[in-house]
C-alpha cells in the first residue's frame, strides 16, 4: 500500500465534524490513508460509516457550514487541500482530482447536452480552443467505450441508460487526466452486467493513466474484484487498513469479520426442495403491456413488460425471480398481487383464475397473497402507528380492532421486535427494523403466498442477512410459499428453491437453484453469473460458521 | 419543426373545441339570470307596456327558442362577430379593441415586473438562506402575498398620491395636459407605477417563494455536486446548473398568471380608474350589458388558451425531456 515515493493523496488524522445534537459529534474521526499512483484503495463500510464523507471532504464538497473538516490534512501531491485558497481549490478539482457519484441518473445536469457537460471542465481548466475541446470530448467519449460519440455528444442525459451515464461521468472526471479519481459507490445503482463493464472500465483507465483511485463501496465482491488495498470504516473510524489480500482472507478486526461473514455467496445454496401436492399458484402465459405516453387524441407507445410468463409455486416453496432492471420481474409480482391487471394469460390461485376478476371478486384473495416492498422508508405510512399499520388489513377483513392489535403485537415478536414498539411511528426505526415491520404487516392476514419484491436491496449487508434469515425462519414456521424478486443472484442463491431468470419480459431459464447456478443453460444466465463480482474470492473458512450463529442472534432492540 | 407544427395544429383544434363549450356555457349562464335584456331595456326606458317589450323581443330575436339564439350567437362568435351593444350603440369588438391596449400595457408590465423581481429576490434569498437578507425577503414576500389587492392599492394611493404627492392616483394619463412624444410616455409611466405595483406584488411574492424553494431543492442535487467537482465557479454553478433547473416550476406558474393577464385586472382597474377591459366588464355587469360581458369572456378565454399553448411550447424549449408529440 505504501510506496517509497510520495503518494498521490495522503490523509493525516482527518476528522469531519457533524452539527451538534446529532447521534455522534464526528462523521469521520482520525482517519489516516494513503493512495499511491496506480493504486486502487477501497473504502468499505455500511451506511453511516462516514466513507462518503471522506470522499466529500477531499473534494471540498461537504455541506458546509453544518458539516466541516474539523482537523487533519489532505495532501494531494504534497499540497494541503484544506488550507489552499478557494480559487486554487477549484483549479485542483477537475485538474488534480475527479469524482464519480453513486446515482448516475441524477449526477448529470438534465438540461445540458452531454458534450457541453464534458466541455465545461475543459473550458475552465485548459487552453484548448473550441475545436480542440470538441475533439477531446469525442476522444473521451470513445475512451469510455460509448458508441457513436458524435451523436452522443449532442444528446441530453435522459436519452442515456444508467450505465451510459456513468460512463459519461467517468469521461467528465477523466477530462483533464487527474492524478486521483474518487469513485463514490459508482456501481451500486447499476445492474450486475453493467457493473462489471464499469468496473472493467475503471480498471482499464486507471492502468492506462496510472491514476490513484479511491473506490468507495459496501460490497466485498467488488472489493475482491478491484482493490489493491482496503480500509474498513465503522462509525466514522477506520478500523482496519491493509493490503486487499490480507483484509479479504485474514481479516483481523471483529467488525471486518462480521461484514465478510455476512456477504452472500452464491456457492452456498440450500437442499433441493421436494414439491408436494398441487400447486398453490400457477401462472400461465401471463402478459402485461403498458401504454407509454399518449393521451387525448393520440395513442402512446406500447411497452411489453411481461410476455408469455409461466411458473408454478407449491406450498412451502420459494421461487426466485431474478433479472436486471426492466426485465419485468416486478411487473410479474404486481400482476400476481393484483396491483396490475394482466392483459393476457391465466394466474390460477388454488383453482381460481385471478386474471379478469372484478375488484370485488378479487378481494377475498388479497388476504391470501401479500407483498413486501423494496423501500422500507416509503412503504410504511409515516402518520400511522406501527400497530395500526399491521392491523389495518385484518380490521378491513372484519377482525375486531382489539384482537387485531393483540395479533399485531404477537407478529412484532415473531419478526424479532419488541411488542412495545406497536405504539411508535415508523420514523423511529432503522431500515432493517422497518422491513421487519413490513413483513409483520404482510403476515397479519395469514397469507398463503408472500411476494417479496427486492426486500433487502435497500439494506446494509449485515442487516440484509438478518432480514433474509428472518424470512427463512418464518417460511419454515408458517409453511409459507414465497415469490422472491431480486436483482442480486447471490441473495437468490441463498434463499430460493427454484429460480426463474427473466430478460426483457420473458423467462429465459427456469429450474432448481442448484441447476441454474451450477449448470446454467441459457447464455443470459451465464452472462449474469459471470458478472457477479469477486468470484475468484472465497469467504475465509473460519468465517463461514459465523453465519449460523448470527441467524440465531438475539432480537434487535429498537432505539 | 414539422413536429412543432403538428403539435400546434393539434392544440389549436383542441382549443377551438374547448372555446366552443366555454361560449356555450357562458351564454347559458347569462341567460339563466332572471329577466331578459328586453325587459331590462324596457324597464330602464320607463315603458312597461307589454306590447313594447314584445316588440323589442321580436326586434332582437329574443322570441326565438333559446337553442336557436344560442346557435346564432355561437356561430357568429366563431365568425368573429361578438355582437352589438345597444346600450353603448357600438360594436362589442370595437369596444373591446379600444380598451385592450391599456389593459395589456398594464398587465404585461406587471407580469414582467413580478417575474423579474420574483426570480431575482428568490435567488437572492436562496443564496443567503438562513441569514438576514433571506428573512427580509421572505417576510416581504409573505406580506405582499397576504395583503388584499384593493387594500394595497388604496394604501399606495394614500401614501404616494395623497401624502407624498409623488404619483398620480388614477387614470391612464393626465387629462387635458396634451403631452406628446416622450413627455407623454413619461406621463403614462407615472400613472402606471401604482397599478403595476398593486397588480404585480402578489405574483412577485409567489415567484419569490417558488424560486427560493425550487433553488434550495435543486441545490441539493447530485449534478450540482458534479459541477463543483469539475471546479466550476459558484456563480456559474448558480447560473447554469441550479437556476436553469429551478426555473421550471416558475414557468408553470407564469403561464398560469399570463392566462389571467386580462381577467385579473378588474379590481385594479376599478381602484385606479384605468380605462381597460376590466372596467369595461365591470360596468357591463352593472348595466346588464350582456353582449359586452359575453364578448369580454370570449376574449379572455382565448387568451387563456393561447397562453397555455405558449407555456407548453416554452417548456419544450427549456426542458429537452419534454417533447412535443
Amino acid at each position: 500500500m505504501s510506496t517509497a515515493k510520495q503518494p498521490v493523496l495522503e490523509l493525516r488524522n482527518l476528522s469531519v465534524s457533524l452539527p451538534p445534537g446529532g447521534d455522534r459529534p464526528f462523521a469521520v474521526e482520525q482517519v489516516n490513508l494513503r493512495v499511491a499512483a496506480k493504486e486502487i484503495l477501497c473504502i468499505v463500510g455500511e451506511s453511516g460509516s462516514g466513507k462518503s464523507m471522506v470522499a466529500h471532504a477531499i473534494m471540498g464538497l461537504l455541506p458546509e457550514p453544518h458539516v466541516k473538516v474539523a482537523a487533519g490534512e489532505a495532501l494531494l501531491n504534497g499540497e494541503n487541500l484544506f488550507t489552499m485558497s478557494r480559487t486554487r481549490q477549484r483549479q485542483v478539482r477537475g485538474v488534480g482530482m475527479g469524482m464519480i457519484f453513486q446515482e448516475p441518473m441524477t449526477a448529470l445536469n438534465p438540461l445540458m447536452r452531454v458534450g457541453e457537460q464534458i466541455e465545461e471542465a475543459l473550458r475552465l481548466h485548459s487552453d484548448l480552443d473550441g475545436r480542440g475541446r470538441r475533439a477531446r470530448v469525442l476522444e473521451l467519449l470513445a475512451d469510455v467505450g460509448l458508441p457513436n460519440p458524435e451523436d452522443l455528444r449532442r444528446s441530453y442525459p435522459f436519452r442515456l441508460s444508467g450505465g451510459q451515464r456513468q460512463r459519461v461521468m467517468i469521461a467528465i472526471a477523466l477530462a483533464l487526466e487527474p492524478d486521483l479519481l474518487i469513485a463514490d459507490e459508482p456501481t451500486t445503482a447499476l445492474d450486475v452486467t453493467t457493473q462489471k463493464q464499469i468496473l472493467d472500465l475503471i480498471r482499464k483507465v486507471q492502468a492506462e493513466k496510472g491514476m490513484g483511485v479511491i473506490f468507495i463501496t459496501h460490497d466485498f465482491g467488488v472489493v475482491a474484484e478491484i482493490a489493491d488495498s482496503v480500509a474498513v470504516m465503522q462509525h466514522g473510524r477506520c478500523v482496519e487498513y491493509a493490503r486487499a489480500e490480507q483484509v479479504l482472507n485474514r481479516p483481523e478486526h471483529t467488525y471486518t469479520r462480521e461484514l465478510i461473514a455476512a456477504v452472500p455467496h452464491y456457492i452456498e445454496h440450500r437442499e433441493d426442495f421436494v414439491r408436494e401436492g398441487t400447486a398453490l399458484l400457477k401462472a400461465d402465459s401471463v402478459r402485461k403491456v403498458f401504454q407509454v405516453g399518449g393521451g387525448f387524441l393520440r395513442r402512446g407507445r406500447e411497452l411489453i413488460a411481461a410476455d408469455n410468463v409461466s411458473l408454478t409455486i407449491h406450498p412451502g416453496e420459494t421461487v426466485g425471480v431474478v433479472g436486471e432492471s426492466g426485465s419485468g420481474k416486478s411487473t410479474l409480482g404486481r400482476c400476481i398481487v393484483g396491483l396490475h391487471k394482466a392483459d393476457g394469460g391465466r394466474i390460477v390461485f388454488q383453482g381460481t383464475d385471478l386474471v379478469g376478476l372484478s375488484r370485488k371478486a378479487f378481494r377475498p384473495f388479497r388476504k391470501d397473497v401479500q407483498m413486501v416492498f423494496q423501500d422500507p422508508y416509503a412503504s410504511l405510512n409515516p402518520r400511522y402507528r406501527v400497530a395500526d399499520i399491521i392491523s389495518q388489513g385484518p380490521i378491513a377483513f372484519g377482525t375486531p380492532r382489539k384482537k387485531a392489535h393483540e395479533r399485531a403485537r404477537e407478529l412484532l415478536e415473531l419478526v424479532g421486535l419488541d411488542a412495545s414498539v406497536a405504539r411508535r411511528f415508523p420514523h423511529e426505526f432503522s431500515g432493517g427494523q422497518r422491513q421487519r415491520i413490513s413483513i409483520a404487516r404482510a403476515l397479519a392476514l395469514d397469507p398463503k403466498l408472500l411476494i417479496a419484491d427486492e426486500p433487502v436491496s435497500a439494506l446494509d449487508v449485515s442487516v440484509q442477512t438478518q432480514v433474509l434469515d428472518l424470512l427463512d425462519d418464518i417460511r419454515y414456521q408458517l409453511g409459507l410459499a414465497m415469490l422472491f424478486i431480486t436483482h442480486d443472484l447471490r441473495v437468490a442463491a441463498q434463499v430460493c428453491d427454484t429460480i426463474a431468470v427473466m430478460q426483457t419480459g420473458r423467462i429465459v431459464e427456469l429450474g432448481t437453484c442448484r441447476d441454474v447456478f451450477s449448470n446454467p443453460t441459457h447464455s443470459y444466465t451465464r452472462t449474469l453469473l459471470d458478472a457477479i463480482p469477486g468470484q475468484q474470492w472465497e469467504i475465509p473458512a473460519d468465517l463461514r460458521h459465523l453465519r449460523g450463529e448470527r441467524a440465531r442472534r438475539p432480537r434487535e432492540v429498537s432505539r | 419543426m414539422a413536429k412543432i407544427g403538428l403539435f400546434l395544429a393539434r392544440r389549436l383544434v383542441k382549443a377551438a373545441i374547448i372555446l366552443f363549450f366555454i361560449v356555450l356555457i357562458n351564454f347559458a349562464l347569462i341567460r339563466a339570470a332572471p329577466g331578459d335584456p328586453a325587459a331590462v331595456m324596457a324597464g330602464e326606458a320607463g315603458a312597461s307596456d307589454p306590447q313594447y317589450v314584445e316588440l323589442l323581443r321580436q326586434r332582437f330575436g329574443l322570441d326565438e327558442p333559446l337553442h336557436t339564439q344560442m346557435w346564432i350567437y355561437v356561430s357568429s362568435v366563431f365568425q368573429g362577430d361578438l355582437g352589438f351593444s345597444y346600450r353603448q350603440g357600438r360594436f362589442v369588438s370595437d369596444l373591446i379593441l379600444e380598451r385592450l391596449p391599456a389593459t395589456l400595457l398594464l398587465t404585461v408590465t406587471a407580469f414582467i415586473f413580478a417575474l423579474a423581481m420574483g426570480v431575482l429576490l428568490g435567488t437572492l434569498a436562496a443564496m443567503k438562506v438562513g441569514r438576514w437578507a433571506d428573512t427580509a425577503i421572505t417576510t416581504l414576500a409573505l406580506v405582499s402575498y397576504a395583503t388584499p389587492l384593493f387594500w394595497l392599492g388604496l394604501m399606495l394611493i394614500l401614501l404616494f398620491s395623497v401624502h407624498l404627492g409623488w404619483l398620480p392616483s388614477f387614470g391612464f394619463e393626465s387629462v387635458g395636459a396634451g403631452h406628446t412624444g416622450l413627455a407623454r410616455v413619461a406621463d403614462v409611466a407615472a400613472h402606471m407605477v401604482l397599478p403595476v405595483l398593486t397588480l404585480g406584488l402578489f405574483y412577485m411574492a409567489v415567484y419569490t417563494r417558488l424560486t427560493r424553494s425550487s433553488i434550495l431543492e435543486v441545490h441539493e442535487m447530485d449534478f450540482v455536486k458534479t459541477a463543483r467537482a469539475k471546479g466550476v465557479t459558484e456563480g456559474n454553478v448558480m447560473m447554469f446548473h441550479v437556476l436553469r433547473n429551478a426555473i421550471l416550476p416558475v414557468i408553470t406558474f407564469a403561464g398560469f398568471q399570463a392566462g389571467h393577464l386580462i381577467g385579473g385586472s378588474i379590481l385594479v382597474e376599478t381602484v385606479f380608474a384605468w380605462p381597460g377591459i376590466g372596467r369595461l366588464a365591470f360596468n357591463a355587469l352593472l348595466q346588464r350589458d350582456y353582449q359586452v360581458l359575453l364578448g369580454v369572456f370570449v376574449v379572455t378565454s382565448i387568451l387563456v388558451l393561447l397562453f397555455n399553448i405558449i407555456t407548453d411550447l416554452l417548456y419544450t424549449v427549456i426542458d429537452p425531456r419534454i417533447e412535443v408529440e
